[in-house]
This record gives C-alpha cells, sequence and structure tokens, in this order.
C-alpha cells in the first residue's frame, strides 16, 4: 500500500482512499470551433504514457473528494511529489536531470 | 435573504419515521450489560445532518456561519468545532465543504438560520436522511477501529476531538474521537445495515454491548 499526502487534508492517507485519474495538465484548446480534428482528437484521446516521470491527476475518493496532482515514477511507482491543481510542479524531468548533472560535477570535483 | 425553496422534513402531522438500521438482524452473542463489555455500539438516530457549502476564504461567510450555528468554523482537516450542550458540531469535510450536525427535528431551523445569515455563493443541503450516526465506546473500540479501517487510530495522529472521514470496511465513514475511548461514525443509509453488522462482527471478541 501506498502511503500518499492529500494537499487538501494535509496528511498522508491510505492508497485505498484514492483513485487515480489519468495524466494532468491536459489543455483545452481554447478556440474548439478553429482546432483541427487532429489536434481536437490528440486533446480527446490521446494521453503520454511514460517510462518515468508522469504528472498525473488523483482524486481523494474517500476523503475531502478533490483533486490533486501527484508526480509519480512509473517505473519504482514512487511518488515524488503532490499538488494542488492549478500549481505546476517542482520535479520534471528537467529538474531531475540538472539535478543528476550537478550531482556528478560534485563527484568529479571530489576527485 | 435571498430567494430559494426549504422543505420542512417534519410535518405537524405524525409520519412514521425509521432510522436506517431499523432492519437490521444480526445473529452476533451480545451482552446484556455494558459491564464488562469491550465495546458498547449505540445509534443517535434522526439527528438533523446538514452539509455546507461556501468560500473558505470569504470573511462573511464565516462570521455568517458563526453567527447562525454559534460554533467557529474549522478552516482546516482537525478538531470538529463543537457545543455539546446545544448538541450543535460543525466538522471541516473539504476546503469548501462541512458537515453540521444537530439535534433531532432541528435541521430545518438551522437551514433557514444559516439561509438568513448567509448570502452570494453558497448551498446549505439537508442529507439527514441520507445518514446516521453510530456511537462507538469502551476499552476496545479503538481496536475495532483499527480491524476496519487503514487510517492511524494512535492518539499521536488520531488525538481526541479530531474529524475524518476515510475508508471503513470497503466502505466510507466519518470517524470522529469524542473521547479517550469514545468514537463517532458518521454512515451513509445505504451502507448502515452492512457496516453496523460489520461492527457488531468485528466487537463479539471483545464483548459487545448495544445501547438502545
Amino acid at each position: 500500500m501506498l502511503h500518499i499526502y492529500c494537499p487538501h487534508c494535509e496528511e498522508y492517507r491510505e492508497e485505498e482512499e484514492f483513485r487515480p485519474k489519468g495524466e494532468a495538465h491536459i489543455a483545452r484548446p481554447i478556440d474548439p470551433v478553429n482546432t483541427s480534428d487532429e489536434d481536437w482528437g490528440d486533446y480527446l484521446f490521446f494521453r503520454k504514457n511514460p517510462r518515468g516521470l508522469h504528472h498525473e491527476q488523483w482524486f481523494h475518493a474517500a476523503g475531502c473528494r478533490k483533486f490533486f496532482n501527484a508526480t509519480r515514477d512509473t517505473v519504482t511507482y514512487e511518488i515524488l511529489e503532490t499538488y494542488k491543481p492549478g500549481q505546476q510542479p517542482a520535479v520534471t524531468a528537467e529538474s531531475r536531470k540538472a539535478q543528476a548533472s550537478a550531482q556528478a560535477s560534485n563527484q568529479g570535483a571530489a576527485k | 435573504m435571498s430567494e430559494f425553496a426549504t422543505f420542512n422534513a417534519h410535518p405537524a402531522a405524525p409520519v412514521r419515521a425509521e432510522s436506517p438500521l431499523a432492519a437490521s438482524r444480526v445473529g452476533v452473542a451480545v451482552q446484556s450489560s455494558a459491564q464488562g463489555a469491550g465495546v458498547c455500539i449505540g445509534e443517535r438516530a434522526l439527528l438533523g445532518h446538514l452539509i455546507l457549502r461556501g468560500k473558505a476564504a470569504d470573511e462573511g461567510f464565516r462570521a455568517g456561519v458563526e453567527a447562525a450555528l454559534g460554533v467557529p468554523l474549522p478552516l482546516k482537516l482537525g478538531p470538529v468545532a463543537r457545543d455539546d450542550a446545544r448538541g450543535v458540531s460543525v466538522q471541516w469535510m473539504s476546503p469548501d465543504e462541512w458537515l453540521v450536525v444537530v439535534p433531532e427535528a432541528q435541521d430545518h431551523e438551522t437551514e433557514l438560520r444559516l439561509r438568513a445569515a448567509l448570502s452570494g455563493h453558497y448551498a446549505v443541503i439537508n442529507v439527514s436522511g441520507a445518514q446516521t450516526l453510530l456511537e462507538l465506546s469502551g476499552p476496545a473500540a479503538r481496536q475495532v477501529l483499527m480491524k476496519s479501517a487503514g487510517y492511524d487510530f494512535h492518539p499521536s495522529a488520531f488525538p481526541v476531538g479530531k474529524g475524518i472521514s476515510t475508508t471503513l470496511a470497503k466502505s466510507t465513514a466519518v470517524i470522529r474521537r469524542t473521547g479517550e475511548a469514545q468514537w463517532e461514525l458518521i454512515i451513509r443509509r445505504s451502507f448502515a445495515d452492512y457496516l453496523y453488522s460489520w461492527l457488531l462482527d468485528a466487537s463479539e471478541e471483545f464483548g459487545v454491548f448495544v445501547a438502545r
């Protein structure tokens, strides 16, 4: 069982209380009338399926019944952060890459 | 006061009212007295339950609720605001939702008081018929909850006064700790029979007394 931090309840809860709700940060096309069928189809049906970091929506079904976002590693299932809708993730592929290169250069300096 | 339609669920003529547990038939061995029982289960049927929605950031909303109910609005998960003398409690359910519990037959009057005190974007919904309140007490009450739910019931995570909403025995329940060994469960009507049977079954090994 995972312990997931609900940013609304401000405490960790059992995974059983939550429902995963798919990819987060999907922007609806601003002008649907002038959006091509292909773009509209992408918006409706096509989702990322990454190996590694994934920003996704979760629903606290048995608690506050609010949505929030989580950054999860699809390889390890580790949830790296949770944040409220409307906020941007702190952990991204770029931030991870920067962290890894900083660590590598630190190790180089230590030698 | 804005225009609204209300419904008084307590008409002048007597109408047969039944608790959601009225038909529950349970086959567990129940003790004849609370003396020596590990768990004591009792229902407080037919209380008034209201769901209140509104903006917590709105000062007028907070002041209106406090004026109407006589208890301050809790702004985050944690202690339930209570006035035990009047039997009124207000629990934080989510950032824009609260559960108000009042004594029997005071739901309509409380709704009218809230509507008179509030304005703008808010909602008051009478859910008295949708749920019921169980009281669980005794030295083994915490163990019964630990058997039934995944939440941490240790005093460090669940101090006296706190109220939460969580999964209980594959269903959901609002759980409030009212004393060291006293708990309140607010359960849905449709799950009431199942959860009541579950709790009796889970309590049997500690010796259970059903308060009437």
